[in-house]
């Protein structure tokens, strides 16, 4: 000890040296004398010379990669897209392997305890006859969910994940603080937390002899697996989330795709003969096991509650058939009451014959006469909360405690006493905190996970650790946006790594095409594609509207914008020339409302609703893109925001403004080329686009040969520019536009990326891909249209344009231009029928 | 007694369901009283799925599901009930109310622990010391429970007004309370409220009444209802009907298709769609008397 306390004062300015813990309380890094304890010796060892600036640099590090990952937490209420990063204090907690074995026993044993109450109380129900539970805690609260009752699980497990939150005493005693035996969250921020620290602190990762985390996930997967007994050699797993609403969304994303599952919501699921099916693009294929993130009574709308939109109704049908297994078992989070805390000493000796290793906080549960007598005597010393749940939907108005006797607590408790505990008020260790310049002795509490494993359960060697922001603040629920810490458990010896990936030596079948995509997901591509090149043409509609508005020529010059003015008119995003006559003599007019076309997103179809679109969309598919493209959509989103305090815009800054978005949404299309596996994902992303960029064209077309200066070299250079085919049309031709040159160059040309004919083709390349299509010998109604498009088209003559007079809605290229206009929506919908299952769920009630 | 019930529900929906999930709680349940009961449920269309289950109280229950395209369901539950004539008890002679509340109060005894489910809150019932003001009125010191629950039955009889277009099942019961009227769901959802107030437990009993057409009158086919009333558990005796509605104690002209905490655990047909848009529904229910042996 003395040799490390001389090699540590030689070291003149390292943070860990000058900590001192707070005066009265357990301090994880230093003991009472003001050593290091021994594994913060390690680490001080392995990062010899952490001084302030070297631990700011790290932390910056850390926070760019929280951002680039997209880390973040939904603070209740806030809506996606505002989700608050992830805060992480880049210095772990550090404990020794002798202290954590310890925590791991004591937690074993609760664990299974926790399972066997399960077992009774949604069995037997001894316990509660032989009098050692209180009817009370079962009975008298909302998440014993009697449908769950005989409800016997695969293996008699219920609890296969569980986590504890665990705080230390003055004395260096950890105590139980809360059981989470529902749907433990967190263990996904873990694992995000070591892969930041383990990147941020790379040396002491190395040289402290860290176990890892990873063994703990391949253990989850192992007992997942082996809850698919149908089909125990390839079981079909799901995650179940609650949607990206939801605090922990990211989380959900982020395991499902570690852990190898599809992250489904309610309404991909369905329960068809029995068995509960995934609708995908390919149609319905059974699931076998659901590892799931929604509510224990909000996963049945049947049987459970009946407002849920989040479940799967006749899932509990399916559960009781054993068709499918849910881990955890449905009803689980009856053992979350605080209640319980009070029963487990005396509970552990009548199930396990032993004494309960690790004690929780001192608990007392107002439904017994002595511990209520208690409560009441020592009010002001005592946290009082209530013992369970409240009941799920209260009816309004109906009386109930906590709305009377004026919140007298005394009297609450005194008429209902079964529904309160009274807890000593928790006293936590503190740990070194970087509160940015220094650190800092802050409280701290710990969240451990466990996953049942054959014969008993196994705890992630690691955990969510979580400080308090200020001196004498208790460390805050996940709830409340806490700062967290990685928690390294230090190996005796060196660690052999774990990784999720096989063993290099096992064969592995390959795979092309990845989980079959749900339905949902392809609806939110294909409209993210339609979303994008909507966006696409209206800036370069809007760009070319602005440069002629600010050209030199006067106002005679109006009538040859007016196809361009015509397509925006039809997209609803101005008034149409019929309704507003007047409008459209005045430039200063036009160029006022093209302008909130831009950056108005309470209007129709303007540039930032559209974006604000994408944004939606993309959040709800991001699990399956890259954080690029999601940048650069966030990135638009700031180009486009309105202007402060309503300042009016110039056109200059309008024309500058939607550069820069056709920048972004190029960023945007090149990413999704390039990146993206030709996976279904990206079929119905180009899909979308590839239509909505066919039917764009085709209605400023349309407009154009409505208006008598259909021929106007001005309305045709327009048209060229719009439809981004100029560049080209001038390689080949040297003339000014001519009509029937432009238009076969914007509808027949294949080798033009942006004419109609090219998106057809594609879209004919993408149809014969698709699930459904190959499977039935007849093309399906939507292909039929295209192929009925695609052959008008072919056959279409451009040069019957030349010659005529105005009037060329009536030629040949007029009567196509109007029939793909009238049949690609057709085709839009197809698509919908055929792939997108769109229900809306209702509920029947009756005397 | 024997008794034929038809009890028809059909649901006319807006739009096309594709599949449908139910739950049916139609089948009267076997008692000490009901020593027979005979059921037949058709269902229109026919569903893919039927699966019959027991619930946590002993109810039973047909889960269905229609996975074919309707616009209409028909759901025909008929069934013929065997019902022993009971005397009451006599209330006078049941034990005092305050002793019965005390051996409720913490541990379960093995014959009580299932009984201690009916004493505390349910999904639509909140003891409240305003409840328990109203039921002390008739539960003073040292009056035999039952004595007790036949006067809060009266009470709630001349208190309340019967007033059939007054509530819907989802009228919570502070409505109830304050506008003195409801049906017979709602009076039986405020008897249970008041004794659970007390510490006392209590159940809802859903099932059907013989009616008795006006004299000189016929009996209109399925003019009949549902019908709810509560029962308070008395030790040695057992649960001991009332009918607030009625002001009565069931005696052979009551039968009991389920029970359990509030309505929400009985409802007799529940349900969830893809599909349907908006809905109407008609319910018909016939009670009649039966021979012995006729189909």
């Amino acid at each position: 000890m003395a040799v490390i306390e001389n090699n540590l004062n030689t070291k003149a300015g390292s943070l860990l040296e000058d900590y001192a813990g707070q005066a009265g309380l357990f301090d994880e890094a230093v003991d009472s004398q003001g050593r290091l304890r021994a594994a913060y010796q390690a680490f001080a060892r392995a990062v010899p010379r952490l001084g302030a600036e070297d631990l700011k640099r790290r932390h910056e590090t850390a926070r760019r990669i929280i951002q680039e990952q997209r880390i973040t937490y939904n603070v209740h209420g806030d809506s996606p897209g505002l989700e608050r990063p992830w805060q992480l204090d880049p210095l772990p907690l550090l404990m020794d392997a002798a202290e954590w074995r310890r925590i791991e026993a004591g937690l074993i044993q609760r664990a299974t305890l926790l399972n066997q109450l399960l077992a009774d109380c949604y069995g037997p129900q001894e316990l509660i006859a032989s009098g050692l539970l209180p009817p009370a805690l079962v009975f008298g609260q909302p998440d014993f969910l009697r449908p769950c009752h005989g409800l016997r699980p695969p293996g008699g497990t219920f609890l296969h994940f569980y986590s504890a939150d665990l705080a230390r005493s003055g004395d260096g005693q950890w105590w139980v603080l809360s059981d989470r035996t529902q749907i433990p969250a967190g263990a996904g921020y873990t694992l995000a937390n070591r892969l930041i620290t383990a990147r941020v602190l790379p040396e002491a990762f190395r040289d402290c002899n860290v176990q890892r985390l990873a063994g703990f996930f391949r253990q989850a997967q192992a007992t997942l697996a082996g809850l698919g007994s149908r089909r125990p050699d390839n079981p079909r797993i799901v995650l179940l989330t609650p949607g990206p609403f939801n605090e922990t969304y990211f989380e959900q994303a982020w395991l499902a795709r570690y852990l190898g599952y599809s992250l489904v919501e309610g309404q991909d699921l369905a329960v068809r003969d029995g068995r509960l099916l995934l609708k995908t693009l390919s149609g319905l294929e059974p699931v076998d096991v659901i590892l799931r993130r929604v509510d224990d009574d909000w996963c049945d709308p049947l049987e459970l509650r009946n407002d849920s939109m989040l479940g799967v109704p006749g899932l509990l049908g399916v559960l009781r058939a054993g068709n499918v297994a849910s881990a955890n078992a449905l009803g689980s989070g009856l053992l979350q009451s605080p209640a319980f805390l009070a029963f487990l000493p005396g509970l552990c000796r009548h199930i396990l014959g032993e004494e309960l290793k690790l004690p929780s906080i001192a608990t007392w549960w107002c439904g017994q006469a002595d511990a209520r007598q208690h409560v009441l005597d020592h009010l002001d010393e005592l946290t009082v909360q209530p013992a369970f749940r409240p009941l799920a939907g209260p009816p309004e108005g109906v009386p109930r405690p906590g709305a009377e006797a004026n919140g007298d607590l005394r009297a609450q408790i005194q008429f209902r006493p079964d529904l309160f505990v009274g807890q000593e008020r928790a006293s936590f260790s503190t740990a070194p905190s970087w509160d940015g310049a220094s650190l800092v002795a802050r409280p701290v509490s710990i969240r451990v996970y466990l996953v049942s494993a054959a014969g008993g359960y196994s705890v992630m060697p690691g955990g969510l650790a979580r400080a308090g922001s200020e001196k004498s603040e208790a460390p805050r629920l996940l709830q409340q946006g806490a700062s967290n810490k990685d928690v390294w458990v230090l190996a005796e010896g060196p660690v052999e790594p774990v990784t999720l990936l096989n063993p290099p030596n096992q064969a592995v079948e390959l795979r092309r095409v990845g989980n079959n995509l749900p339905s949902r997901l392809a609806d939110n591509f294909f409209w993210l594609g339609r979303y994008c090149e909507r966006a696409d043409a209206t800036a370069r509609l809007l760009r070319s509207l602005l440069q002629r508005l600010n050209s030199e020529s006067g106002p005679g010059s109006l009538a040859l914008i007016e196809p361009l003015l015509d397509t925006l008119a039809r997209q609803g995003q101005i008034a149409p020339a019929s309704v507003a006559p007047g409008a459209r003599l005045n430039a200063e007019a036009i160029e006022a409302e093209l302008l909130e076309d831009i950056f108005d997103p309470k209007r129709r179809g303007s540039l930032s609703g559209l974006a604000g679109e994408m944004q939606k969309l993309a959040m709800l598919v991001r699990d399956r893109t890259s954080n690029d493209m999601w940048r650069v959509l966030v990135q638009l989103g700031e180009v486009l925001a309105p202007p402060e305090r309503n300042l009016s815009r110039l056109a200059t800054e309008g024309s500058a403004v939607l550069n820069q978005t056709l920048l972004h949404l190029a960023a945007f299309h090149g990413l999704a080329r390039e990146n993206m596996t030709r996976a279904q994902g990206w079929r119905f992303l180009d899909i979308g686009l590839r239509l909505e960029r066919a039917i764009y064209l085709c209605s400023l077309l349309d407009c154009a040969l409505r208006s008598p200066e259909g021929n106007n070299p001005s309305v045709l250079e327009a048209v060229l520019e719009v439809a981004d085919s100029a560049l080209t049309y001038r390689s080949r031709y040297t003339l000014l536009p001519n009509m029937a040159a432009v238009y076969d160059l914007l509808l027949l040309d294949d080798t033009n990326p942006r004419s109609v004919l090219f998106q057809l083709n594609q879209l004919v390349k993408h149809f014969e891909r698709l699930p459904l299509e190959r499977e039935s010998a007849l093309p399906s109604p939507g292909h039929r249209v295209l192929l009925d498009c695609l052959a008008r088209l072919r056959l279409l003559d451009p040069t019957s344009l030349a010659g005529r007079k105005a009037n060329w809605r009536q030629s040949q290229t007029g009567v196509v231009v109007d029939r793909l206009l009238r049949q690609l929506p057709k085709l839009s919908d197809a698509i919908a029928v055929s792939y997108f299952t769109h229900s809306t769920i209702s509920r029947a009630g009756g005397k | 007694m024997i008794y034929r019930i038809l009890h028809r529900t059909t649901y006319d929906y807006s739009e096309p369901v594709t599949i449908s999930h139910h739950a049916a709680r139609l089948q009267p349940r076997m008692t000490d009283v009901q020593p027979r009961v005979d059921f037949a449920l058709e269902i229109a269309p026919a569903p893919a799925v039927r699966t019959p289950h027991t619930d946590y109280f002993g109810n039973q229950v047909n889960f269905f599901s229609v996975q074919q395209i309707h616009r209409r369901l028909d759901i025909a539950a008929e069934s013929r009930v065997w019902v022993n004539r009971v005397t009451p008890p006599a209330p006078g002679l049941s034990p005092e109310w305050k002793r019965v509340a005390a051996l409720f109060r913490e541990k379960a005894a093995v014959e009580t622990a299932g009984l201690h489910q009916f004493r505390f809150d349910s999904p639509l019932l909140r003891a409240s010391p305003e409840l328990a003001d109203y039921a002390h009125a008739s539960f003073g010191d040292g009056v035999p429970l039952l004595a007790g629950a036949q006067d809060l039955n009266r009470r709630i009889f001349s208190d309340f007004k019967y007033h059939p277009v007054a509530t819907t099942t989802a009228t919570p019961l502070e409505e109830v309370w304050r506008s003195r009227r409801g049906v017979c769901q709602d009076f039986a959802h405020l008897a249970i409220a008041c004794l659970r107030s007390l510490g006392l437990p209590a159940r809802y009993v859903s099932g059907y009444l013989r009616t008795h057409p006006a004299p000189g009158q016929a009996r209109l086919a399925g003019a009949d209802a549902s019908h709810a009333w509560f029962s308070a558990f008395c030790p040695s005796v057992g649960w001991v009907d009332f009918d607030p509605t009625n002001n009565l104690m069931p005696s052979d002209e009551h039968i009991t298709v389920a029970y359990g905490r509030d309505f929400s655990d009985v409802s007799p047909v529940s349900g969830i769609l893809v599909g349907g848009g908006s809905h109407a529904i008609k319910v018909s229910v016939n009670v009649e008397e039966a021979e012995e042996g006729a189909a």
